[in-house]
């Protein structure tokens, strides 16, 4: 055993210990940021030792600046510049890059054994096929994602129907044949194994509505782990086994947070197509009655006199771009003496935790930011309530009725407040496509309008009023 | 190459063991970020691609293969951990201002 392998055992043990470390500092507030960076330390010690201990000639270093030189530059860039609401998308497509790329690493590995005249051993081979397949589902799954999002893609009516599945079951019979025909050593298998598989990860995924994405890009998250840790079994390197397998499982269990969160059984995600759609438009009726509209100055009249105003943002918020112009609203109720909180639903945004983001980036005080648990029982007393673009989080019908295809899934009670005003662009349905009972109570008033333009006008009318000065 | 497959495997079952374990209680507030960066140790296969140039020779396949996945995998390795510090940066800096703002 060299210098410079043992060099490389040693770094790379450094490594599993930092990155569990730092999945583990990354569940705490306080820690999250060190920890990534220390996740990103580990990252680069392992590429040194493997380096140090390789040794690549000049060709090979040409071919690995150009490589790490695009990707890291793309990579910074985007990064850099992406905007946070679509920070859902982002985490979708640098996932499928990863999965695409344990696809390659194991063709890469196939097709040098043949153009070499070798046969690798079974696990070896068994692992390139299962590298293949779970890379090609996460690089194409993760891109019909993010196209979900981006709302670039839509689901054909066809997909919803049950000959989705049989498509799938089909489609995963090809790619499994293909996988033991690869093993078995027929070559020509694998590319109806890459293409099979590349098509199961879009047959997968398309079906599933926009609302449940953020679930689906959790678990694909846990598969490019897989796909990692399998690429890991190819290459005979044992730090990508345990780093893939804490990722794949990390993801399981976040995919399982979610879908608790949601109200949601991972199979009903995968398997039961888009919330909503099943039922018949008409159903429910899902004309609106009754509805109270009002004008910024109303509103502005009535949160000059609250003591207690909950703020509950959604992704329409974020959307419309109008944190800042809320934080500025939220600080001049407070200089006016009112306690204000916001109300984070655990989906609120795309993502859990997704609004959270959104909001520090506009300076709110973490302090302020209120989890559904510990808000819920403070509705009755608050003065006014303000939601944001936010619909089916605050939809009753998930407590009342046990026919609406919410029911059960956990919301907050803003209902319960003496006044609550909805700012919204129009009466169209949420994500789910379902109509909300909230917008017809009679302590409820609807601001019709962009959001970021309804608070400003609120702003003005605050002023006006002469809070501030 | 694959001496030691049951070596292999165990590390393979400790190593979803220790996943598993280690996210325990996380906060709503934290899924996001870290979605994203255990989505970047993901982008660990960026050492296979590596190991795939070194030992690709003189084949210009394999070397070629080999930098076109190690480009994917920096894409994701680097932009994964440059927008997970961003994200957690706000937080820190959402934290100060608990006087009222600036």
């Amino acid at each position: 055993m060299s210098f410079a392998h043992l060099f490389q055992g040693v770094l790379d043990l450094l490594a599993v210990a930092l990155l569990a470390l730092s999945i583990k500092g990354l569940s705490r507030v306080r820690s999250a940021r060190t920890a990534n960076q220390l996740a990103a330390l580990a990252m680069g010690l392992a590429v040194v030792g493997l380096l140090i201990n390789a040794q690549p000639t000049i060709a090979a270093w040409i071919w690995i600046a150009g490589g790490a030189a695009v990707g890291g530059l793309l990579g910074a860039f985007t990064a850099r510049l992406v905007p946070m609401t679509a920070m859902p998308e982002t985490v979708a497509f640098f996932n499928g890059c990863g999965g695409l790329s344990s696809l390659l690493v194991a063709l890469g590995v196939i097709l040098g054994a043949r153009g070499d005249g070798i046969t690798p051993s079974l696990l070896v081979l068994i692992s390139i096929a299962f590298s293949i397949s779970v890379g090609a589902i996460t690089a194409t799954g993760s891109v019909v994602a993010m196209g979900k999002l981006q709302g670039w893609l839509a689901t054909p009516g066809w997909m919803l129907s049950r000959w989705r599945h049989g498509q799938n079951i089909a489609l995963a019979t090809v790619a499994l044949v293909s996988a033991v025909l690869t093993v078995n050593g027929f070559g020509e298998a694998l590319w109806p194994l890459v293409l099979s598989a590349s098509l199961l990860g879009v047959g997968l995924t398309l079906p599933i509505g926009g609302a449940d994405m953020p679930v689906v890009i959790s678990l694909l998250n846990s598969y490019s782990g897989v796909a990692a840790a399998a690429a890991g079994f190819v290459v005979g390197q044992q730090l990508l086994i345990v780093a893939g397998a804490m990722v794949g499982a990390a993801g399981l269990i976040l995919t399982q947070v979610m879908c608790t969160g949601m109200n949601r059984s991972l199979p009903a995600v995968l398997f039961g197509g888009a919330l909503g759609s099943q039922l018949p438009a008409a159903q429910g009726g899902s004309e609106y009655t009754n509805i109270t509209s009002c004008s910024a100055e109303e509103c502005a009249l009535t949160l000059e006199a609250a003591e207690r105003v909950v703020i509950v943002p959604g992704y329409g918020l974020a959307v419309a771009q109008a944190q800042h112009t809320l934080s500025e609203v939220a600080r001049l109720l407070e200089s006016h003496g009112a306690q204000v909180t916001y109300a984070i639903h655990p989906v609120a945004g795309r993502m859990p935790g997704h609004m959270n983001v959104l909001l520090a980036e506009a300076d709110v005080p973490y302090e302020q930011l209120k989890e559904m648990d510990v808000i819920n029982p403070e509705f009755p007393g608050t003065d006014v309530v303000l939601v944001l673009g936010a619909n089916d989080v605050v939809n009753p019908q998930a407590k009342s009725d046990p026919d609406s295809p919410l029911y059960g899934m956990p919301v907050l009670n803003v209902q319960e407040a003496r006044t609550v005003f909805v700012v919204k662009r129009s009466l169209g349905t949420g994500y789910s496509g379902i109509k909300n009972d909230l917008f017809e109570r009679p302590n409820t008033s609807m601001l019709f309008g962009d959001a970021k333009q309804m608070l400003s006008n609120v702003l003005g009318e605050l002023k006006a009023l002469g809070l501030g000065k | 190459m694959m001496d030691g497959f049951q070596e292999q495997l165990w590390v393979l079952l400790l190593g979803s063991l220790l996943g598993l374990e280690l996210i325990g209680k996380v906060p709503p507030t934290l899924h996001t970020p870290l979605m994203s960066g255990a989505n970047a140790i993901s982008g660990i296969t960026m050492l296979a691609a590596l190991t795939l140039i070194t030992k690709a020779g003189e084949s210009m396949l394999l070397l070629s293969l080999g930098s076109v996945a190690l480009g994917f995998a920096l894409f994701n390795v680097v932009g994964g951990f440059l927008v997970t510090d961003r994200m957690l940066a706000m937080f820190r800096s959402g934290r100060k201002p608990s006087g009222g703002g600036q």
